[in-house]
């Protein structure tokens, strides 16, 4: 599977066209700074993104990413109340993750249970757990390397002021190169793309397709937990309805990527560039005052219309492959 | 185990709401009085109404995630259009109720039939593209109780026969899909394409024209829910019903409609659209702080899953399948 193909070249020219307009068009919007912090706000979901990707390449989804954040925030929240130092607090959301993955890991594969009917019942249920711990309350005051984690840059932590990239940003990039290098160069990656493609096929050719798929799951509940992590330091403090619907985005991410919902087609760059395609469009969104819900619809439009521009007719020249398979 | 399991599923389902409402009722008296039984009966209606809708889309292998977007975006569509012409009357008011949800539906029928994309993220595209559509056309602002149309707010409270108007039309839709379903070709039509697509095509099946159907009816009854729903609250605003499809869909699976589509039947539905109705009325009733029902409708949505798998013996996980829809 290209790492690079055609549907990744629209994107970057996308992102570039994109850029170059709104950099052109948008007073301060070109300035270091603010591209800087234009990256706040796709890091936490680019990092459910990639663990996303994974999950529908394989043929499976995890609508509960989201509601696997809500859980980790809160064990760090509950751990903090109990007294333990950062580096608890910090495993404790990990823990809570993996094992929120691992409960839906179980469930599709011990079950033979479809992802999807999973996942919605455990982002009721995690989300519920949330809301029942929390209340309309709130758990704040969290120590303040947490907060530097969140929100502070790169050049603070080597002490070269001048290096303005938000440390989120590059927990983003490590993990996007991590997640492309094991999809696109080893053999895990291989066999994940085989899953997608044809389940009953790999598993004939000695592939263990359900240890693969549940270990997935458990990757997304520690990327769900890291992003919990990230996104705690930056806003200060964890609420039951922390990162509502960024199941949405993640998976829209996904599949503007160019990674087909059916599995077995798609790359980490794609998803990449998704992300940053969305990150610049709803920051310079957000400069010219357009609102949230606005965004929220745009974003759904552009879902719906990256799946039906290589279905119509123009798929030879866009995503060969895609017309071939559909 | 596997005895209890091999009763019908709707009697067994039956059995476990009417042993909550004793139990709670055991309690607490009150529960089991006339009016908390009203009280439920009308929460129920708006949900039963959706999940006949949702319950035809799941039996194709599809599942329409916008209808709660859909919901709110009628609904506040015939909010507007009564306040903008009070000389509406009830039965224009329905019509546009119906007709806009119809078209929002269709607009999901088309994109699936005619792209062949699959059914999940068609609808979370569009879940999101209503929802936005809302906040464009209100302007973000809430249409409060005087600002309502009185023929709307009047038609969830009118009372015929001694029961709610709210009720009578939630059995009366629930009534129309069961003979839909078991007497009509077309219902029949969309259990077999539901239990094997190729098989049904291959018989004749007009596949592509029985899917817009689905998706079209899903809408004009989420429609028809965004008018009642507007009415009984008597409010219209962009967040309205936000995150409702889950319950929705949670309905359908507690009353063994199956995600890998074919099957599941209409009182199986309706009983699962009772069980959340009578679980979320028993909570306050035995002080239970609210914020359980999302945990429990979690836990609820798995175990129902998780026994629906041992019950039908066939794998579900169909959804993200290849579709393979023929012309």
């Amino acid at each position: 599977m290209k790492a690079f193909g055609m549907w990744e070249r629209v994107l970057l020219a996308l992102l570039v066209l994109l850029l170059a307009g709104f950099g052109l068009g948008l007073e301060g919007f070109m300035t270091p700074y603010a591209l800087a912090d234009s990256t706040f706000n796709f890091s936490e979901k680019g990092l459910l993104a990639l663990a996303m990707a994974l999950l529908i390449v394989a043929g499976e989804i995890d609508l509960s990413i989201a509601a696997t954040m809500a859980l980790s925030s809160l064990a760090m929240g509950l751990a903090m109340k109990a007294g333990a130092g950062l580096p608890l607090m910090i495993l404790a959301a990990f823990a809570t993750g993996s094992l929120a993955g691992a409960l839906n890991g179980w469930l599709v594969t011990a079950y033979r249970l479809p992802s999807i009917v999973v996942t919605i019942g455990t982002l009721s249920l995690y989300r519920g757990i949330a809301l029942v711990a929390l209340g309309d309350q709130a758990i704040t005051g969290y120590p303040e390397p947490l907060s530097v984690l969140g929100n502070g840059y790169l050049g603070d932590l080597v002490g070269a002021p001048w290096l303005i990239v938000p440390i989120e940003f590059i927990v983003f990039l490590l993990m996007a190169g991590a997640v492309g290098t094991l999809l696109h160069r080893t053999v895990i990656g291989r066999r994940v793309y085989a899953i997608g493609a044809n389940p009953i096929a790999s598993r004939f050719s000695g592939i263990e397709v359900d240890r693969y798929r549940f270990w997935l799951f458990v990757f997304a509940g520690v990327a769900a937990a890291l992003a919990a992590v990230m996104l705690t330091g930056r806003i200060g403090s964890t609420r039951p309805n922390i990162a509502l619907g960024w199941e949405l985005d993640a998976v829209t991410m996904v599949i503007l990527g160019g990674v087909a919902i059916e599995g077995g087609r798609g790359s980490i760059v794609g998803t990449v560039l998704a992300a940053l395609l969305m990150g610049v469009f709803t920051f310079a969104l957000g400069m010219v005052n357009v609102s949230g819900i606005v965004m929220s619809m745009l974003i759904g439009v552009l879902l719906v219309v990256a799946m039906v521009l290589p279905r119509l007719g123009l798929s030879r020249l866009w995503r060969p492959r895609a017309a071939a398979g559909a | 185990m596997s005895k209890l399991l091999s009763l019908r599923r709707e009697w067994v389902l039956l059995a476990i709401i009417v042993g909550i409402a004793l139990a709670v009722g055991a309690r607490a008296p009150i529960f089991l009085s006339w009016r908390n039984g009203m009280d439920i009966a009308n929460d129920s209606a708006i949900l039963a109404i959706l999940v006949m809708g949702q319950m035809l889309v799941l039996l194709t292998r599809g599942v329409d995630l916008s209808v709660a977007s859909n919901l709110a975006l009628t609904g506040m569509v015939c909010a507007l259009a009564g306040k903008a012409w009070p000389e509406m009357g009830v039965v224009s008011l329905v019509a546009l109720a119906i007709a806009v949800g119809t078209v929002l539906g269709a607009v999901n029928g088309w994109l699936i039939t005619r792209f062949s994309l699959p059914p999940i993220v068609v609808t979370l595209g569009t879940l999101s593209a209503y929802r936005g559509a809302i906040f464009v056309a209100s302007h973000g602002a809430w249409i409060s109780d005087q600002n309502i149309h009185p023929v709307i707010k009047g038609l969830p409270r009118e009372q015929w026969l001694g029961l709610p108007a709210l009720v009578w039309i939630a059995v009366v839709v629930v009534l129309a899909m069961a003979v839909f379903l078991r007497w009509r070709r077309e219902g029949r039509e969309i259990y077999a394409l539901g239990g094997n697509l190729h098989a049904a095509a291959y018989v004749g099946i007009p596949v592509q024209r029985r899917l817009m159907l689905v998706y079209s009816l899903s809408g004009a009854l989420a429609g028809l829910a965004g008018l009642l729903w507007v009415g009984r609250y008597a409010i219209a605003f962009t967040e309205l019903a936000s995150g409702y499809e889950l319950t929705v869909i949670a309905a359908c699976v507690i009353g063994g409609v199956s995600i890998g589509g074919g099957v599941g039947t209409v009182a199986g539905a309706a009983l699962g659209v009772l069980f959340i109705g009578v679980v979320n009325g028993a909570l306050p009733v035995i002080q239970v702080s609210p914020f359980w029902q999302q945990a429990i409708a979690g836990v609820v949505i798995l175990v129902s899953v998780v026994l629906n798998a041992g019950t039908q013996g066939r794998s579900g996980r169909l959804i993200l399948e290849r579709r393979e829809v023929p012309a």
